[in-house]
Formats: structure tokens, C-alpha cells, sequence
């Protein structure tokens, strides 16, 4: 067996017990979803192997730590960034406007 | 906010419109914002697209599975050509390959995706969080036996079972075996007998309520 | 749409090989000897999306392993099996 090659590539690794609870998908990761299919649907990508490849560049730490959603959020982030889609910069400054309004709406 | 009567414990409540604070989940809004205000989508296309996500649940599988139990030449042609065989029923899947896998005496199936969680969405609804899971993921095409035991599944050794890594462009379904003692049902009762986790496999018995 | 170049019951192997880049075949099955279960059709290859190289466009086909040709030890009976889809150009023929 060939050694894994990604953070994703773990089918035969040792792991734990599964959790068998279900958990409510939240409102923003639905938006996280539905901008996945959009993008594609609106053809800022080609297909979903290029956001799988995103997910296949995320550190091993960030693998295991993000989320789901977070996981493809970066995904895309990486994805249309090297597209040119957005820039870093104007990313950057929407993220600190999402913190500052949040700060004011009494959000941690 | 949705409230929710919570009989199960095991159940983890979110509220539906709680703001992540995440660095990786900002990146995600900010970039969505980003998307619409430079006219890449609309506020209304996404809220068509979470609307038909939302719709969707193992309603459409389970009335699948059910036309399968009923109808032989149907079962035939569904287990060879899935694709084809739903798009009479009103089910598109294309470029995706719908392959159903029948459970029998001998043989019982359970469905992956190791490398990321490809799940056919439109006949099942949202996967649920195990499937996505790391333990699920790298388990079950190791140690099948093991895991299906953690869902209650108990299989005896004169039973095989195939596990199924959804790897490239096939999307799968279980077919479960037809209950004994349900001969003279309705296709609708027969199909409100069928569980999400028997389409996945990590239900094998179904019960009759 | 080309001629299948594998048929429903012909062993095949799958490469052993790690692509710089995004790739459908997980390292479980690297290297291992199935049998084909079904010839499914023609799909846009993924390798191709991302790094341009390649054939755009590649039958799939269904390989059928043992479960225990893969995992040693193998809890579980002779006769269970792993089945999971490849990509054309990731195999050749093991008769």
C-alpha cells in the first residue's frame, strides 16, 4: 500500500469511534454550499475537481481542525484567488468589515 | 429561529442563523459577499439553490427503492443502467453515474467516499455529518464489520460485505431487501419504510412500524 | 467515444504512481490487482482539470478487489469486497 499522499487521502488510517449524532446544517453553511454550486453553475469553475484540489493543499493541521464548510471555504478562497476572481487585498478588508460589524452587533 | 423538540440526546442543536467568528469561515462570507456585490450571483439564485438543497431528502431513494420492490422490470433496469432508469421517474443525476447496489441474503453493501463525501444529494437529502466524517471515512474500508456494528448492524460470516469507495464519478444507492410479511403494500407505504441509513448501507433490517 | 480497453471479469491492475497533483485513486488501492465489475462510460478526467495534461475525457470502470488482498490482517469473511471507480489511463491488464 502506497503511503497517503493528502490530508484527505485516508482510507485504511487508524480512527476512532464514529459519532453517530446528527448535526443541523447552520446558515452560513448552507451559503457555503449554495456558493459552490453557483460558482460552478456560473462557470468560475470548470468542475468540482478544482475545489477538491483546494482541499488536498490544506495543511495536514487545517485538515483536521477545520470543519466541513471551513474546509471548502478555504477551498474556494484558494480557488478563486488564483483565478484572479477576487483580490487578496479586497478579501482582507471584507473579513475585517464582517468583524467590525460583528464586534458591534455584540458577537465574541 | 427554528426551535426543536429534542427527544434525541444525541442530537447536536444549532440554531439556523448562528454567525460563525472562524477565520476560515469569514473567508467564506466575505468571499460570498465579494461574489454578489460583483455580480457573480445573486441573493436570489442562492436562495433558489439552498431551497432545493433543503428539499431534497431520502424521500426520493425510499420511493426508488419502493418502484424497485414493486415493479421487476424496473429492478432489473435500475440495477444495470441507474442513470437511465430514474430519468422515468423524473430524476436527473447526469454527468454523475447512479449505481444501485442490491442487499441480498448473501450479501450485504455499505457506501463511502474516502477521499472527500460525494453523496447523491438529490435522492437522499444532505449527507449526514458521520459520513463526512475522518473516523467514518477511514474506517469502513478497512474494518466494514466493525463499523457497521457501531450502527447496530450485527452481520453474521455467511454474509459478504462489499464495501463501495464513491472515488470518480458514480453516485451510489443500497438497495435494501424488501421486508417480509409486506406483500399486498401500497408503493408509498413501502416506501416510507426506508431510512437514509439503509441507502447508505448502515442499516441493513428494516423495520416495519 | 472510444472501445472500452478493458471487459467485465478481466483482471486488472492499478498503477502504483503519485501524480504531483489532485488524483481520484486513494493510496489503499495503489499497486493492487482486481477484477472489473462493469464498464461505466466516458467522464471529464480530474487530473485533466487541473493540471491540463492528459486525456480530457476517460472511461471509468469499476474494479472489484478482495478485501483481503488489500488489508493484512482483514477482520472479516473471504468474500468481502472492495469495489471503487477508475480512471482508464491508472490501469492495466493483469491476465
Amino acid at each position: 500500500m502506497s503511503d497517503s499522499w493528502g490530508p484527505h487521502d485516508i482510507g485504511g488510517q487508524q480512527a476512532g469511534s464514529i459519532d453517530l449524532s446528527e448535526h443541523d446544517i447552520a446558515h452560513w453553511e448552507w451559503q457555503i454550499d449554495a456558493m459552490m454550486r453557483l460558482v460552478h453553475a456560473k462557470g468560475l469553475i470548470s468542475g468540482f475537481a478544482e475545489l477538491r484540489d483546494g482541499i488536498e493543499r490544506l495543511s495536514a493541521d487545517d485538515y483536521d481542525r477545520l470543519s466541513y464548510y471551513e474546509r471548502w471555504a478555504k477551498s474556494l478562497a484558494y480557488t478563486l484567488l488564483s483565478k484572479g476572481v477576487v483580490t487578496k487585498q479586497e478579501l482582507n478588508e471584507k473579513v475585517a468589515e464582517i468583524r467590525a460589524r460583528q464586534a458591534v452587533d455584540g458577537l465574541r | 429561529m427554528m426551535s426543536h423538540d429534542d427527544h434525541d440526546h444525541a442530537r447536536t442543536f444549532q440554531p439556523d442563523h448562528a454567525e460563525p467568528t472562524s477565520d476560515a469561515a469569514l473567508v467564506g462570507l466575505a468571499l460570498r459577499q465579494l461574489l454578489i456585490e460583483n455580480g457573480y450571483y445573486t441573493a436570489d439564485e442562492e436562495q433558489t439553490v439552498i431551497a432545493e438543497m433543503q428539499g431534497a431528502s431520502p424521500k426520493n431513494g425510499a420511493y426508488i427503492v419502493a418502484r424497485a420492490w414493486t415493479d421487476p422490470e424496473f429492478k432489473e433496469y435500475l440495477l444495470q443502467n441507474g442513470t437511465e432508469s430514474i430519468k422515468k421517474l423524473g430524476f436527473e443525476l447526469a454527468p454523475y453515474e447512479f449505481t444501485v447496489m442490491e442487499n441480498t441474503e448473501q450479501v450485504h453493501n455499505v457506501i463511502v467516499c474516502t477521499l472527500c463525501s460525494c453523496y447523491p444529494r438529490t435522492l437522499l437529502g444532505m449527507s449526514p455529518a458521520w459520513y463526512k466524517s475522518k473516523s467514518y471515512r477511514a474506517r469502513v474500508v478497512r474494518e466494514p464489520r466493525a463499523v457497521l456494528l457501531e450502527f447496530g448492524v450485527n452481520l453474521s460470516d455467511d454474509v459478504d460485505v462489499y464495501v463501495h469507495d464513491s472515488t470518480a464519478e458514480l453516485r451510489y444507492m443500497v438497495l435494501p431487501q424488501r421486508p417480509a410479511g409486506t406483500d399486498d403494500w401500497s408503493e408509498d407505504d413501502l416506501a416510507a419504510l426506508v431510512t437514509r441509513d439503509s441507502l447508505i448501507g448502515t442499516q441493513r433490517d428494516l423495520i416495519l412500524k | 467515444m472510444s472501445e472500452p480497453l478493458f471487459l467485465v471479469g478481466q483482471h486488472v491492475r492499478i498503477a502504483d504512481r503519485t501524480p504531483p497533483a489532485h488524483h481520484r485513486v486513494p493510496s489503499y488501492a495503489k499497486g493492487h490487482v482486481g477484477i472489473v465489475e462493469r464498464v461505466c462510460g466516458m467522464h471529464a478526467d480530474p487530473e485533466q482539470c487541473i493540471r491540463g495534461d492528459g486525456k480530457p475525457f476517460q472511461r471509468i470502470y469499476r474494479v472489484c478487489i478482495r478485501q483481503t488482498e488489500i488489508w493484512i490482517p482483514y477482520e472479516g469473511s473471504d468474500g468481502d469486497k472492495l469495489e471503487i471507480e477508475i480512471f482508464e489511463s491508472w490501469l492495466e491488464s493483469a491476465e
